[in-house]
Parts: structure tokens; C-alpha cells; sequence
């Protein structure tokens, strides 16, 4: 069972009550962009097995978007985050670094 | 003008624990800046409690105010005074960027009393309710099996459970299971 700590209620809370919304920090090609870039947004996704970003919601609860970083393989949990940033925080990709050395996903390690 | 009931109108079940609807509740879901000093106000007038800090719940019978996310609280008033207490609250909200939205007919409540009220609302939310995780003056957004529900103690033996309206049969039925007869667990 994954439990993630909502940074904006602060409670605990177990897989049931958060919705999962796929990878994190995807940078969004609209109108204007080149077939092959609105292929990749829409279509390309990281499958690691290991460290892994991604967007959560409380929804059985406070109701707001969240960033969590975790191990897919171990469901080790590194830390949530607001979802009002474009990257991972430093202190997250430190806490990260700590347990997991050299660890890499997409243009962060 | 037809008159409101509640969605059990007072529906109650004696098991381990006493299951009441408690019948119509004024409520008024606030949404803006929890830090701006007019919206506090505005929830001073209306409840005479300050504006509650992170998962809070300060409620005096069916008048307070409860925590429900960064930017949202959930004001309780009496039901015959809500439209005043809604139009008061929307004038003095009027030049902030703040919603002010009168939902008691969208809301059911119920109460569980009994010395068993942990375990009956323990076994339908995936929440932590031991003594030292979870105490009268909190509120919890959770589930309750597979509808969303929000739940605080009223006392050390009561808590109080909010779900939607069209849920509330559902919860009741849910309820009624939680507190059958000889269903003690004795974990809390």
C-alpha cells in the first residue's frame, strides 16, 4: 500500500484516497508545435524502474494536486511536493540523491 | 413554500453505537484567501470562531466553522438562519475575491455516540483514529467506503459525519453495518 503525505492537509494519506495523474512536469506542445514534439507530449512517458515523478490528487479529501517522488521497484517514498513548481525541488532531489546515488530521470539527476 | 426535510429525516439505529440523522444543517462552503482579514470577519460574524488553521474544526453544537482545504472552509450555522447569515456574509465578502455558497440542502449529517464511535467510523475511512492521532477540535476529509465523507469528533465519545446528500442512504446503510450488534473490534 502507497501511503503519500498531502503537503496541503498534511495527512497521511493511503493509495485509496488519492487519484494518480501520471508523470510529473511534462511540458505541454499546443498549437504551433511540430508533429513530432505533439507526438511526444501526448504519447511518451518515462517507465522507469526505480525513481519515478509524479502528479497525485487528494481526491477523497482536500481535493488539490500534488508532486510526489518514489521507487517504482520498492514503492519507497522520497517526498511530495506543491504542485506549483515546473521541477523537482532541490531538497527533494538531495533526499533522493542520499538513498539512491547517481539515480537519473529524464534531464534531472 | 414547501418545507425542507432533511434526507432521512432523523433516521436512527441503536447497535454498538447510536446512529442519529441529525436533520437540517446550515451550510455554507467558503472559498478565498484563509489569510485575508475581511474574510476572517466574515466568519467571525457569522460564527463567532476565528478562521480554523490546518484541519481544524471549531464547532459549538450546529454553529462553527470547519477547515476543508488551503482555500476552502466550511461554515455551520443554524438552517433557519442561513440565508441571512449567507447574504450578511456575501456583503462583507463583496469587494474581496472570495464564494460564499449556501449548500445545506446538498449535505446530509449524521452522529455517532458511544463508547465504541472510533471503531464504528474506524472500520469505513482509511484514517488513523486513535486517541493521539485523532481528537476532538479536527476534521478529516476522507471516505467512507466509496463516497467521499468528512468527519470530527463533537466529544470523546461523538463524532459527527458530513457526506452528500444523495450519498446520505448509502452512509446510513453504511453506518447501520459498522454499528451492528456484537461487530466490537476493541482495537481503540
Amino acid at each position: 500500500m502507497l501511503i503519500l503525505n498531502c503537503p496541503y492537509c498534511g495527512v497521511d494519506a493511503e493509495e485509496t484516497e488519492l487519484a494518480a495523474g501520471g508523470e510529473a512536469h511534462l511540458k505541454r506542445f499546443g498549437p504551433g508545435s511540430s508533429e513530432d514534439e505533439f507526438h511526444d507530449y501526448l504519447f511518451m512517458r518515462e517507465n522507469p524502474k526505480g525513481v519515478h515523478f509524479e502528479r497525485w490528487r487528494h481526491s477523497n479529501g482536500c481535493g488539490k494536486w500534488f508532486h510526489a517522488a518514489r521507487c517504482t521497484q520498492t514503492l519507497e517514498v522520497f517526498g511530495t511536493y506543491s504542485a506549483q513548481t515546473t521541477e523537482p525541488p532541490k531538497e527533494i532531489r538531495e533526499a533522493i540523491s542520499a538513498k539512491r546515488p547517481g539515480w537519473a530521470w529524464r534531464e534531472y539527476e | 413554500m414547501s418545507e425542507p426535510i432533511s434526507a432521512l429525516n432523523h433516521a436512527s439505529y441503536e447497535g454498538i453505537v447510536k446512529v442519529e440523522e441529525c436533520g437540517l444543517q446550515g451550510m455554507i462552503t467558503l472559498r478565498g484567501d484563509l489569510s485575508d482579514k475581511v474574510l476572517a470577519k466574515a466568519v467571525k460574524d457569522a460564527t463567532s470562531q476565528k478562521v480554523p488553521g490546518q484541519r481544524e474544526a471549531l464547532v459549538n453544537g450546529d454553529t462553527g466553522v470547519c477547515w476543508m482545504s488551503t482555500d476552502e472552509l466550511l461554515v455551520l450555522v443554524p438552517y433557519a438562519e442561513v440565508e441571512a447569515k449567507l447574504a450578511a456574509m456575501a456583503n462583507a465578502l463583496s469587494g474581496t475575491h472570495a464564494l460564499a455558497v449556501n449548500v445545506s440542502d446538498a449535505r446530509a449529517v449524521f452522529r455517532i455516540s458511544g463508547a465504541s464511535a472510533r471503531e464504528a467510523v474506524g472500520k469505513l475511512a482509511p484514517v488513523e483514529l486513535s486517541t493521539e492521532a485523532f481528537q476532538p477540535g479536527q476534521i478529516r476529509r476522507s471516505r467512507l467506503a466509496q463516497v467521499a465523507g468528512a468527519f470530527w469528533m463533537d466529544d470523546a465519545e461523538t463524532f459527527r459525519v458530513v457526506c452528500f446528500r444523495s450519498a446520505a442512504d448509502y452512509v446510513f446503510k453504511l453506518l447501520k453495518v459498522a454499528a451492528q450488534p456484537g461487530s466490537e473490534v476493541g482495537f481503540y
